[in-house]
């Protein structure tokens, strides 16, 4: 049981490691995105492979798990769950990279305006993928479902970002490609708060035995 | 309406002299399911499985408290036929133990006991119990041939068949493949579901996958008492009590 226990400790950390990792791309992207930092955009795509390789092995770790542990209970709904996460980790890597492309064609233009909204929205989904990081280790308490009420702030902003942007876009059309760029930059973003979403669900569900996917929050205590 | 639930047993206890080996257990077993009794060994699942055709009326020492109906019927009622009990609830135990005689004999040995004599109608039920237990293809050349002259896979199936002829409405396993082979044991448990359509089956075994593979519902017994009882899913899945979820995660003690 001992040498179990232990491939679950690692197999927490690795995804802890994994969480980190992409939690940096989103930091580091947006940064690049607000300082007009090209350097730092090209660095997060450099090392999105790092990312995806790690979201293989765990992903291989889970299979080799479950065929030769065979859990049940807790310990499988721990393994389920870590498969799950990686996959929306993995996306927000992605996006974090997308982030990062846009970043460098943004930054071949003069700058449409300063950006409000998009570092706001950035800050609230940083702070789902660390709560929601920070309730997979915790386990179970309040954490998972405070996360999930905080997508709804980073969904207004998406739509308040794209309000915005149509008036830009409305008064020259010179703006569009400019503008384009900086709502597709605002959509990544809002995935990434849904990617966070979806690991705190995941986390009720390893906690709790059930799934609340698709449902209304509002009905679970 | 038929009631549903063919066993339900109330502030049922077992005692072996002093020793209280079943406490104070509650549990209903659906008709035409397979419920599966689990739990570490000396933990009472055998004592209670063979409470449920007087199996442990053999053992001398052994007493029972409480209600433990068969078909609406108090198992342990003064006028109860044993025999008869024990007919319509078979048993298949941990290791293959057919009678040294022919496979034939060995399935019909039931029947004639219940005065079948004609001869046509005792080859029907045994070729129609040698292939319900899955076993007709492989023996129906060698039915005069001993029983104990089979695999072990095959001397279990014979077992399930004899149990057959009897056409119980029950049968109980106690620990039916721990002896056996993985692919011996797959075809048995690929058995018991099919048998579950029309034959109840009770289940113990040390085997946490088998149970989870074949069973429809799971009691997990600790120490003579019934810790948590419900579908398999659900004990496998999110059990309720930490005791279970400790022992299925073999995190016990």
């Amino acid at each position: 049981m001992a040498i179990f226990d232990n491939e679950l400790k690692e197999l927490r950390q690795n995804i802890l490691k994994l969480g980190c990792m992409v939690e940096n791309a989103i930091r580091d992207s947006v940064k690049a995105l607000v300082e007009r930092d090209s350097e730092l955009a090209k660095e997060v795509i450099q090392r999105d492979h790092l990312v995806n390789a790690l979201d293989v092995r765990i992903d291989e770790e889970c299979v080799r798990l479950i065929a030769l542990r065979q859990p049940m209970a807790s310990d499988l709904r721990l393994i389920t769950t870590a498969m799950k996460i990686t996959t929306d980790l993995e996306r927000m890597g992605d996006l974090a990279v997308n982030i990062a492309e846009r970043t460098i064609e943004l930054n071949e233009e003069p700058q449409l305006k300063p950006f409000v909204n998009i570092p706001r929205m950035a800050e609230i989904s940083q702070s789902m993928v660390r709560d929601s990081l920070d309730s997979f280790v915790t386990g179970c308490s309040r954490l998972p479902y405070e996360v999930i009420k905080r997508d709804d702030e980073v969904d207004d902003l998406t739509v308040r970002n794209f309000e915005e942007l149509l008036s830009f876009m409305i008064q020259d059309p010179k703006n569009i490609p400019l503008a384009v760029k900086r709502t597709y930059i605002a959509k990544y973003l809002e995935r990434i708060a849904d990617h966070a979403t979806n690991i705190c669900e995941m986390i009720i569900y390893m906690c709790k035995g059930k799934m609340i996917r698709h449902t209304e929050l509002g009905e679970e205590k | 309406m038929v009631d549903k639930n063919i066993f339900e047993i109330k502030d049922f206890n077992i005692y072996y002299g002093d020793f209280i080996a079943v406490k104070n257990i509650a549990l209903d077993i659906e008709i035409n399911r397979i419920t599966a009794i689990i739990g570490p060994s000396g933990c009472g699942k055998s004592t209670l499985l063979r409470a449920l055709n007087r199996m442990n009326d053999l053992i001398p020492s052994s007493r029972v408290e409480g209600r433990a109906l068969f078909q609406g019927v108090n198992i342990y009622d003064k006028d109860t036929d044993v025999i008869e009990l024990r007919r319509r609830v078979g048993m298949v135990f941990q290791k293959p133990n057919p009678f040294p005689s022919s496979v034939y004999e060995n399935v019909a040995f039931g029947p004639r006991l219940r005065g079948i004599k004609k001869k046509s109608l005792l080859d029907e039920i045994v070729e129609n119990a040698l292939v319900k237990a899955d076993l007709w293809k492989e023996v129906k050349d060698k039915l005069n041939e001993p029983g104990l002259g089979l695999s072990g896979g095959q001397m279990q199936r014979l077992c399930i068949a004899r149990s057959l002829a009897q056409e119980p409405e029950v049968i109980l396993f106690d620990e039916p493949t721990s002896a056996l082979d993985p692919i011996s044991t797959g075809h048995i448990e690929n058995l018991l579901q099919e048998l579950e359509k029309t034959v109840t089956i009770v289940i113990v075994t040390h085997n946490m996958q088998q149970a989870a593979r074949i069973s429809n519902y799971t009691a997990f017994m600790y120490i003579g008492e019934l810790v948590e009882f419900g579908d398999t899913n659900t004990i496998f899945v999110n059990p309720a009590n930490k005791l279970t979820e400790e022992y299925i995660t073999g995190r016990f003690g």
